[in-house]
């Protein structure tokens, strides 16, 4: 697919590999901004799941879908959630506890969820949003729309239950989903060879579901490989499985030292960055000026976190039920 | 001209049936996902003939997985449908609970006000002989939950008209129906529309000197309780809660503080249920007003037993209750 044709360009105009370019970026310095404040006197009152490094699956894989398609993110989600078009400046809000947040600042990072763009919410659970994902489908499927879910999850989850009974599930019934799992080579505080056995795209072949496994770190292969699998579950051929391989840059948790890994391996993923590599095929005075508009977009959304009040004790009672 | 509503006598199966058809004719957002609820029209046989009526999209038979199976009804909800959980023994919510309790109840919390119309059925109660995995009430595990409202029929009426409620309301409910009453039959009002609003005691029978408290199966068994003991002198008054979270405190706490006694009646067994809950808020509340030491009436703390009249060895009988009450004097 060549870029001048890709129904991504947004609504600004700027062509598709540019645009995804940019939305990467900002996913790099959101996370890079909460990051350091995680550390600062005014910090993050709650813990911090980074995706640094995995950039490419969320902006490939939700740069073009609708707003009225669905996604389900994980622990470690804010980039799904900043694909998916939340607006950096709430999120910031919520993740440092304050009031402007999209959950009042009472959520923070694993809580994040936004049905009106889609966003049914990042996730406290491993393989929480599955179950979701698969309903959502259903919920489409039956409102005879042509809307489709993207469901995030980490290898991890993987060794799930309910990985399996919605794969199954949604093959029986030809769902509109895509189940995305974001192999970052790290499961909480170790390697794979204590959590996955095979290789989970293959997974898909024994529910008769279509395994396809890319370069999560090539926001190209990733785009073509979802723009796909989307294009099959809106023509109601059913579900897909793809797995997307990339590399999680930092430890479990903001904090996390990451012990279970080695300096050599850390320095040969990270030679894998996914956003230098978008910045290579790109024009040099573009990508600054992408990048300015970034850093503008991210010292605003800060700045109205810091502005915002911090979320006191009257946020506790709200929204808990419509009616006593 | 009459002015007294006509009833018809209804089974109690029979009062679940005609809700989910008068709730799925009146709005299409409403589905109904469960094992078995279409083409064998449901363990019970109470969903025959709505996968006829409706279609097999909105009366869906899923396969027997039932954390996804309550994903459903969560993701469901969450884009525009009214789902209907169908849980076919009560027990089988603890393969569910991630669904119910972390993600469905606290859905409005995490989107700040989005509405999630769940319900969800689950079949409770030692009322066949099922064994220790098929019949146990677990419902005060939900009570416990923000952002969950749970209820509990007694009865065909409330069968009906909680469960349309239910369907109606913009947050999860859990309704809780009870296998043991399935093929009794009560009184139901023949109205067009029968709602019974959620968060609403019902005084079963007036009295003046000891409040019960019951819920579920020995709601009826606490009428028949009162009628004994009211040849002995003692007017026992009846409140079945019908909702048991939130609690219709005004209601009981109110004839509690009047009586100056209470006995509970419940299926689930005593340690930290429903039955406790209430004794421990008459306890709060009316302290000054009580009598006598509050006390549940519960199975002893055992497992269910398959054979039936293991099954009703175990469960209070109506004179378990009346006991019960003539030890408060």
């Amino acid at each position: 697919m060549s870029d001048s044709d890709s129904p991504g360009a947004r609504p600004d105009g700027a062509p598709s590999a540019l645009s995804r370019y940019r939305a990467m970026q900002l996913c790099r310095r959101f996370e890079e901004t909460v990051h350091e404040r995680f550390h600062s006197d005014e910090g993050v009152p709650g813990p911090l799941h980074l995706a640094i490094g995995q950039e490419a699956v969320a902006v490939g894989a939700c740069h073009d879908l609708r707003p009225t398609d669905v996604i389900t993110s994980t622990h470690r989600g804010h980039h799904h959630c900043l694909a998916k078009g939340a607006r950096p400046d709430r999120m910031m809000a919520e993740l440092l506890g304050r009031r402007t947040g999209y959950s009042h600042g009472r959520g923070g990072s694993m809580h994040v969820a936004i049905p009106e763009i889609g966003l049914l919410g990042t996730n406290g659970i491993v393989g929480g949003g599955i179950p979701i994902a698969t309903g959502a489908a259903y919920g489409l499927q039956v409102q005879e729309r042509d809307d489709v879910v993207i469901c995030f999850f980490g290898e991890g989850a993987s060794a799930e239950g309910v990985f399996h009974e919605a794969l199954n599930l949604a093959a029986l019934w030809k769902l509109p989903i895509v189940f995305l799992c974001e192999n970052n080579q790290y499961v909480e505080l170790a390697a794979q060879d204590l959590h996955v056995a095979g290789e989970i795209w293959k997974r898909g072949a024994g529910y008769d579901v279509p395994g396809v496994h890319v370069d999560g770190n090539d926001i190209d292969a990733v785009t073509a490989a979802v723009d796909a699998a989307v294009a099959r579950a809106r023509a109601g051929e059913g579900p897909t499985l793809i797995e997307a391989l990339t590399f999680r840059w930092f430890g479990h948790y903001a904090g996390d030292k990451a012990a279970f890994r080695t300096d050599e391996e850390v320095e040969t993923g990270r030679a894998g960055d996914p956003v230098a590599r978008a910045r290579q095929a790109l024009d040099p005075a573009e990508v600054a000026a992408a990048d300015a508009a970034v850093e503008a977009e991210i010292a605003a959304a800060l700045e109205f976190a810091l502005a915002s009040p911090i979320s006191g004790a009257d946020v506790l009672y709200l929204d808990h039920q419509a009616t006593a | 001209m009459s002015t007294e509503t006509a009833v018809k006598a209804t089974k109690y199966w029979q009062g679940i049936s005609q809700a989910l058809v008068e709730e799925m004719e009146r709005d299409e957002r409403v589905v109904l996902v469960g094992e078995d609820v279409g083409r064998a029209g449901g363990p019970y046989g109470l969903t025959r003939g709505l996968q006829d009526r409706f279609g097999d999209t909105r009366v869906r038979d899923t396969p027997i997985s039932e954390a996804v199976l309550m994903g459903l009804g969560v993701g469901g909800g969450a884009v525009g449908l009214r789902p209907i959980v169908e849980v076919m023994f009560f027990d089988f919510a603890m393969l569910m609970m991630d669904q119910i309790v972390n993600q469905a109840a606290k859905y409005r919390y995490f989107t700040a006000g989005h509405a999630l119309p769940l319900t969800i059925r689950a079949m409770c109660g030692a009322g066949g002989h099922n064994g220790a995995q098929h019949s146990q009430n677990i419902e005060a595990w939900f009570c416990a939950v923000p952002g969950l409202k749970v209820v509990m029929p007694s009865n065909a009426r409330d069968a009906k008209g909680l469960l349309k409620s239910a369907v109606r309301d913009d947050d999860p409910v859990l309704v809780i129906e009870t296998l043991g009453l399935l093929r009794d039959k009560f009184d139901v009002p023949q109205v067009d529309d029968l709602l019974i609003p959620i968060g609403v005691a019902d005084v079963r029978r007036a009295g003046d000197d000891v409040t019960v408290v019951a819920t579920g199966r020995m709601v009826d068994r606490a009428v028949a309780a009162a009628e004994t003991l009211a040849e002995e002198g003692i007017s026992v008054e009846v409140i079945d809660p019908r909702t048991i979270a939130p609690l219709d405190t005004d209601t009981i706490l109110g004839s509690v503080a009047r009586t100056g006694r209470l006995v509970v009646a419940q299926e689930a067994l005593a340690p930290c249920s429903v039955g406790s809950e209430i004794c421990a808020l008459a306890v709060e509340q009316c302290f000054a007003e009580l009598k006598a030491a509050p006390v549940r009436v519960t199975p002893p703390f055992v497992n269910v037993p398959t054979p039936l009249p293991l099954v009703e060895a175990r469960v209070p009988q109506a004179d378990t209750i009346a006991d019960a009450v003539r030890a408060q004097f």
